[in-house]
């Protein structure tokens, strides 16, 4: 049940789709990236960001529990977990039992939990609450993502910020420049006249109106993709790794290709990937202990892998959600859509451990937990911790941090 | 029709190659030709035209297929695990019967409007099998789509709000009074009527409190109110109080102004264009449209506007539409494949990232320049690979070297191919089956100008 994606978000959102997607047609060249990772590849000491979008909004409550909390027993009698059953991080809290990887990397001082995190007046609509995620903009519509701005800001390169899924999500799109789309999977393309005659195709052709241009562009890029990943990923053992990467789970997949591109000094700075299906209106528990036993085995082996290289070391990961849920469940043994979640940033680079407020159980705004941590202060702090560029030029004037979470 | 000085338009030729392209799903081998010599105005009466599906003989040769009994009985958890597999293999059977044949019926139809608006509405009040595990009932909820998809939007709602794929698809099931469940209700507003923004959160809980009550019986394929199970109270939906139940919450949704814009907004970005119709546009479609909520009367106003002569109105296709267009050209029929090559076309189109009956979320899939990633370049040659091998390429084949590229162009009905992909095209000139599936890719083909 994949009830929630990017793509219901891209489809849907009006609030960002539309401008943002025309404005993706930008020029990401891809021969430029290769030739970028000879020439002048990531530099060992640089920090690479990648975002990890839950689509169809993650039960918080659920994921970080506060299983000994009697309000949230009572609130949700047949959906809670007991204390035994969670996997304890202390301050009566503990990680939902499908997290074993991320346990073993809290333990480890990998992982950072930042608690309560939300934006005020909060939205219950899946397409406006990722669009004010993924604009960071939540007093009023924005048509740019926040990496998007960032690429922008950071102007002369727009080869930075890659997404490794179908769909380019709208966090990647600038006003003048947007990330590229790269699948997970390998590409073969055809050899001989036919192989030449599809090259063709993808040379511009003046006069041509824009979706036209666009399209031969994206068949210019898959040339220059196809020799990239060729690099990264090796090429003959492809069809082997495909048949893994479907057993495997989809962001597995998408995460062995970004820690490809991170071992081969592609100077991507930021990556984009995902994971659906959080939508758990009813039936909730098994479910979402699948998804996160999925997000769980994905992000713990493509941190255990990141922490073997120097380059590696220098990633970040962020995960977050549009909203978590309605603290009481509904009577499908599911719950509505809520408001404020926990955030997770993992990697070498973190200081793991707890950061901000675990909104409380009882003192309630219309049933859904009250905030305590502006998502801005998780974007800015990463924004400057790890890609280096002031935040200010991104998210204006917003001034809340999350303190200590980074390496310095 | 308006026409607007200084504003390039398309030739006669054109616009009725758009009408069959944005009304249909292009042209099958002569049919330009035919629409052409009849004219703009003729060609869109014909589409039009609510006596066409009775009488069209490509659809009825092409009947729904029998599925059988209903494999899957949720509750019977004491299944033993060759049973459950047993019934996980029988629901994939129908799936892909289901699948194969709509597929076959767009590729045949002689009318083809009321596939393409079926197909519109399916992406519409997107509903996923994978989710409601029971292809009968997703046959069901298409059969009401096509029977009501070009009346007035009021039915079709009322159809839909009460639809058994649908109520499960949106746990409208678990929706009972002092228990709400307020899935179908947001959506029904945000996604299905309204549009984000024209309503609150109270609003979606008292509408929640409106569609209480309401079972499915998957057996006899139907969904009906429970009395018990229903909210009797007075809600009050947009300034609206009453005991209101399903049809009186359609009808005041509706009612607001906001509701025809919305469906006129849809209606144009997945027939016209992915940039939004200005004000005095939509204007105009509203007004088409109507008191009476008239499907037909929106696509006639579409056909009217100015912009829908322009050839900057481009409109990419849909990974479904662009197989299909294709496969009418080809004269390939998705049910005469063999088995294995419609295999390979329904996973063709899932590598696109589109498969008829599960769309991605209640969302429906992406629309415009979101379908042209770097991956589906390559996906859409091998399907159009595939396609060719079973396609009939006479046209081509039979035409001299020099003449292939235009003839490969009059095939796909393509207005004209630009001088980089005439270009491209000319190293496959040697082979008919190549030159179409390269020329199939070209953007002038992927984009329908």
């Amino acid at each position: 049940m994949d009830t929630i994606t990017r793509r219901r978000f891209l489809t849907a959102s009006g609030v960002v789709a539309a401008g943002a997607i025309a404005a993706g047609a930008t020029r990401l060249n891809w021969s430029d990236l290769l030739s970028a990772a000879h020439r002048d590849p990531l530099r060992p000491d640089a920090g690479v960001l990648v975002v990890v979008t839950l689509y169809g909004g993650n039960d918080g409550l659920n994921t970080v529990v506060p299983a000994a909390d009697h309000a949230y027993q009572d609130a949700r009698p047949h959906l809670a977990y007991q204390p035994q059953e969670v996997l304890d991080l202390g301050e009566g809290l503990g990680l939902n039992p499908g997290m074993k990887g991320l346990k073993r990397l809290w333990d480890a001082k990998q992982l950072a939990v930042v608690r309560g995190v939300g934006y005020p007046q909060p939205d219950h609509s899946h397409f406006r609450s990722m669009a004010i995620w993924q604009t960071a903009s939540p007093g009023s519509a924005q048509t740019t993502g926040w990496l998007g701005r960032w690429l922008d800001a950071t102007g002369d390169d727009p080869l930075r910020a890659v997404s490794v899924e179908p769909v380019l999500p709208p966090l990647l799109a600038g006003e003048r420049a947007a990330g590229g789309s790269l699948p997970a999977g390998g590409l073969q393309l055809p050899k001989g006249q036919l192989g030449v005659a599809f090259a063709g195709l993808g040379s511009p052709q003046p006069g041509e109106g824009t979706l036209q241009a666009r399209a031969a562009k994206s068949l210019a890029d898959l040339q220059n993709a196809a020799h990239v990943l060729g690099g990264a990923t090796g090429g003959k053992a492809s069809a082997a790794k495909a048949g893994q990467q479907r057993t495997r789970g989809a962001l597995a997949a998408q995460l062995d290709l970004v820690a490809g591109l991170v071992e081969a000094g592609v100077p991507t700075r930021a990556y984009s990937v995902s994971l659906g299906g959080f939508d758990t209106h009813a039936d909730e528990r098994g479910t979402q202990e699948r998804l996160l036993t999925e997000l769980d085995g994905a992000l713990a082996g493509f941190v255990d892998r990141m922490g073997r290289g120097d380059r590696g070391r220098q990633v970040v990961v962020l995960v977050y959600s549009e909203f978590g849920r309605r603290v009481r469940a509904n009577a499908s043994q599911g719950t509505d859509h809520g408001t404020a979640g926990p955030v997770f940033l993992l990697g070498q680079g973190v200081r793991g451990g707890f950061y901000g407020e675990q909104p409380s159980l009882t003192d309630l705004g219309g049933g859904d937990l009250k905030e305590t941590t502006d998502f801005r202060d998780v974007y800015a702090t990463v924004l400057e911790g790890v890609l280096g560029t002031e935040a200010g030029k991104i998210l204006g004037d917003h001034r809340g941090r999350i303190d200590g979470v980074l390496n310095a | 029709m308006v026409i607007i000085v200084g504003v390039p338009t398309l030739d006669e030729r054109a616009a009725v190659r758009r009408l069959l392209d944005r009304f249909g799903f292009g042209p099958r081998p002569g049919e330009l030709d035919a629409a052409a010599a009849r004219g703009f105005d003729a060609t869109l009466a014909a589409l039009l035209d609510p006596g066409a599906p009775a009488t069209d003989a490509g659809a009825r040769a092409t009947p729904p297929p029998d599925l059988g009994d209903e494999p899957y009985r949720p509750g019977t958890a004491t299944q033993d695990q060759a049973a459950r597999q047993r019934t996980q293999a029988a629901l994939r059977d129908q799936e892909r019967r289901l699948t194969v044949w709509w597929l076959d019926r767009m590729v045949a139809a002689d009318a083809p409007l009321a596939e393409r608006l079926t197909w519109f509405w399916h992406g519409h009040f997107a509903t996923s099998v994978q989710k409601v595990r029971s292809v009968r009932l997703m046959l069901k909820q298409n059969q009401t789509m096509r029977r009501l998809g070009g009346g007035d939007f009021t039915s079709l709602a009322r159809a839909m709000i009460a639809d058994p794929a649908m109520l499960i698809w949106l746990d409208g099931q678990q929706n009972t009074a002092g228990a709400a469940n307020e899935n179908l209700a947001r959506e029904f507003m945000e996604l299905f009527t309204l549009g984000i923004g024209h309503y609150t959160e109270t609003d979606v809980r008292e509408a929640a409190r409106a569609l209480t009550g309401w079972r499915v019986d998957r057996q006899a394929m139907t969904a009906s109110p429970v009395p018990r199970r229903h909210d009797g109270g007075t809600k009050t939906v947009l300034g609206v109080t009453g005991n209101l139940d399903a049809n009186s919450l359609v009808d005041l949704l509706l009612n607001r102004p906001e509701s025809a814009r919305f469906v006129a907004g849809r209606i144009w970005y997945r027939l016209v264009s992915a940039d939004p119709p200005p004000a005095g546009t939509l204007d105009r479609l509203v007004a088409g449209y109507g008191a009476g909520r008239d499907i037909r009367g929106l696509l006639r106003a579409v056909a009217a506007e100015p912009a829908f002569r322009e050839p900057a109105t481009a409109l990419v296709k849909q990974p479904v539409e662009w197989a299909v267009g294709l496969m009418r050209a080809l004269r390939v029929r998705p049910a005469e494949l063999p088995e294995q090559a419609g295999n390979q076309l329904l996973a063709g189109l899932r590598g696109l990232g589109q498969v008829p009956f599960q769309p991605p979320s209640v969302g429906g899939w992406p629309g415009g320049a979101a379908w042209l990633t770097t991956s589906a370049g390559l996906a859409r040659l091998h399907l159009a690979q595939l396609l060719v091998q079973h396609g009939d390429v006479t046209a081509v084949a039979s035409a001299p070297p020099a003449g292939r590229i235009d003839a490969a162009r009059a095939l796909l009905g393509v207005d004209a191919f630009g001088q980089r992909t005439t270009e491209a095209l000319r190293r496959v000139t040697g082979d008919p089956r190549q030159l179409l599936a390269v020329a199939a890719c070209a953007p002038e083909y992927v984009v329908s100008g």
